[in-house]
């Protein structure tokens, strides 16, 4: 009997398993089809290339998890990325001997201004966080357009320093993965084993428990809008610097394939679960469908509604994989 | 707890009368006009008060659904790339096809119904997907759908009867003024004379209750979208008339200018709550606010600003009036 019930609960925690395990499964499945059809895909160059176009997109997908797990969603980050790209952008082509590290601060504090905003908005005053994002993501994407006059800073603008943060190496690895990286291993640790880390989980997972057992859940969401809008400062400037121009609709429309990356990567839009490992998966899918669709001669006007439907198809598993757990749940209890 | 009642007939009492949201809004559209007044000395003058509102009446098409749609407890973002699909549909089909205009002008309707039921068939066969992911990554396919169809081109050539639809009078009134009328009347009968409308406020208010009191849930869910639908694709219509041609990427943030008017409208983004006399009154004040404004030369990303901010206040103050009657509350009984 007990050797039934260990079987059972053996299955059941290998269907929670099962989504990053079928998630790298696909990436290979993908990444040999698309190596098929063009040889040039599985080379050194194009997969390094890959991450690098990927590094940002999965900055942006770390601060989104943490939203999503607290039952929230943040629509504004794309604005966000293009308000604090622009404003760094200017403050470099003004002065061009600021250190790079000086333009990256500049960026990430005024994300960090945006986000914590928002995050007031959201915890104190109580606002659905769609309402609230929707809102400011008009809101700073008309003051990247009041900013910069409706004007472009492009690439002569720009000094070489500030280029190189995108395109120079560190330790022989090229900073925008660099600094990914380093995010990665900061936020694994900051979610798996600090306290405050944890805490994210309980409030998404229950608000009410969570504040019953003495969570400060308005701190927990505030910072969570703050910690979002850090990091899409950080990757505004990244953004400026990776493609040498900032404008007024940088970024526009990103925040999808951010959300996308985070539902991909597993991370439950009703709050309460996402794991690093999984988001990681998650951005890396979606870089490898940028990058292979236009390689096997796709036209870029399919690939937003493949994404879309790679989206609805991702978040429609999620669900069906959930309900048979839970099932699974409901049979064990039986016995 | 604040008291939620569903009756249709209130008891009359004058305080109540007066402490109502929509005078809030007929306050505001007075000020409005008298502001606008004085910027420009042509502006109160019937004639051009009336075209004013053509200028913005082709998204209040879809306020009037939506309303229907927040009050249930969800959202709709996937609106404005509904009206695109719908819109680049119906030109290609006249256009690329040969088909006859009034064919595909039913077909643009058809194509809107479509998307709406597709929603809403999906919110309700998956109910662990809130509406905000599901309407989300349509969003994304709709639009990437209309792409695909048009790619980056302007299709136009309409026949000349065609432009009735935004341009035309009947009896010295616009055409879309009367249809807007008529499509309001329907819907607020709908909303406050019908049993299907009492059922709409039932389900907002607690979806369990009204699933236990044998309201149909689902079905009432996939009736509004596929409302919603219809009426983004009737939006469709007189803003490709009003336009003369249609991209893929017109009708782009009008989600956010639909969701602003239903919920400055007084209607309750957490549910329940709402009418759609308040949704009509802030279509008038957005749109004769963004008239006013153009007319004083402020550029459209300053209105971008405006409008979301105006969005995150109108939430607000209900929050903040529910706050100082829960700290009330609390001091009486301290007392």
């Amino acid at each position: 009997m007990s050797e039934l019930a260990l079987e059972k609960k053996l299955k059941v925690t290998s269907i929670g398993k099962f989504r990053e395990l079928g998630l790298l499964v696909f990436i290979i499945l993908l990444s040999v089809l698309v190596q098929l059809r063009n040889p040039n895909f599985l080379t050194l160059e194009n997969i390094n290339d890959l991450i690098k176009n990927t590094a940002i997109l999965s900055i942006l997908t770390v601060g989104m998890m943490l939203v999503i797990v607290t039952r929230g969603i943040d629509l504004s980050i794309g604005s966000t990325v293009a308000l604090s790209g622009m404003i760094s952008a200017l403050a470099v082509s003004a002065n061009p001997d600021i250190h790079p590290l000086v333009a990256m601060l500049i960026g990430t504090l005024i994300g960090t201004v945006c986000g914590a905003i928002l995050g007031l908005l959201v915890s104190k005053a109580g606002i659905l966080p769609i309402i609230a994002t929707l809102g400011m993501m008009n809101a700073y994407r008309g003051l990247t357009f009041m900013i910069s006059g409706g004007r472009w800073v492009s690439a002569h603008q720009m000094p070489a320093s500030f280029k190189g943060i995108a395109t120079g190496s560190l330790l022989g690895i090229n900073i925008l993965i660099f600094i990914a990286i380093i995010i990665y291993i900061i936020f694994y640790y900051f979610v798996n084993h600090t306290r405050t880390g944890r805490q994210i989980y309980a409030v998404g997972s229950n608000p009410e428990s969570a504040k019953i057992s003495g969570i400060n859940t308005v701190k927990i969401l505030w910072m969570v809008y703050t910690i979002m809008g850090a990091l899409a400062g950080l990757a505004g400037v990244l953004w400026v610097s990776k493609f040498a121009s900032a404008q007024g609709d940088t970024a526009m429309g990103y925040e999808m394939n951010v959300i996308a990356a985070c539902v991909l990567g597993g991370v439950n839009i009703s709050g309460g679960s996402g794991k690093i490992s999984g988001i990681i998966l998650g951005s890396l899918l979606l870089g490898i469908i940028n990058n292979a669709l236009p390689l096997i001669n796709v036209s870029p006007f399919w690939q937003q509604a493949i994404q879309g439907v790679i989206i609805l198809v991702a978040v429609i598993v999620n669900a069906l994989v959930k309900r048979n757990v839970d099932r699974k749940n409901l049979m064990r209890r039986k016995i | 707890m604040e008291k939620r009642s569903i009756a249709a007939h209130k008891e009359f009492n004058l305080k109540s009368f007066f402490f109502q949201w929509e005078w809030m809004l007929v306050l505001m559209l007075i000020i409005i006009n008298i502001v606008n007044a004085s910027l420009s000395p042509y502006y109160l003058n019937f004639r051009s008060l009336i075209d004013a509102t053509m200028t913005f009446l082709d998204k209040a098409f879809i306020v009037l659904p939506m309303a229907f749609v927040i009050i249930l407890g969800d959202i709709d973002i996937s609106v404005a790339s509904t009206v695109a699909l719908s819109s680049v549909v119906m030109a290609v089909s006249y256009n690329n096809l040969g088909l006859p205009m009034e064919l595909a002008v039913i077909i643009c309707l058809v194509v809107g119904t479509i998307c709406g039921l597709i929603n809403g068939l999906l919110i309700t066969k998956f109910k662990e997907l809130s509406a905000v992911i599901v309407t989300l990554s349509t969003m994304i396919i709709y639009r990437g759908i209309a792409y695909i169809i048009l790619e980056d081109q302007a299709s136009g050539k309409f026949p000349s009867w065609f432009s009735f639809f935004g341009w035309g009078y009947v009896g010295g009134i616009p055409f879309i003024l009367i249809a807007f009328a008529v499509f309001a009347v329907i819907f607020s009968m709908l909303l406050h004379k019908t049993t299907f409308g009492r059922r709409v406020y039932a389900i907002g208010s607690n979806i369990t209750a009204s699933r236990f009191s044998g309201v149909q849930v689902d079905k009432i869910k996939v009736i509004i979208f596929t409302m919603t639908g219809f009426m983004s694709a009737v939006t469709a219509l007189f803003l490709t008339s009003r336009m003369g041609s249609t991209r893929p990427n017109v009708a782009t943030g009008y989600e956010l200018d639909v969701i602003a008017m239903v919920v400055l409208g007084g209607v309750s983004t957490t549910g329940g709550k709402g009418r759609i006399i308040g949704t009509i009154l802030s279509i008038f004040v957005i749109g004769l606010l963004r008239y006013g404004l153009g007319l004083k030369n402020v550029p459209a990303q300053a209105l971008l600003v405006i409008i979301g901010l105006l969005l995150i206040f109108a939430v607000m103050i209900p929050n903040i009036k529910i706050n100082t009657a829960k700290v009330r509350k609390l001091h009486k009984t301290e007392a």
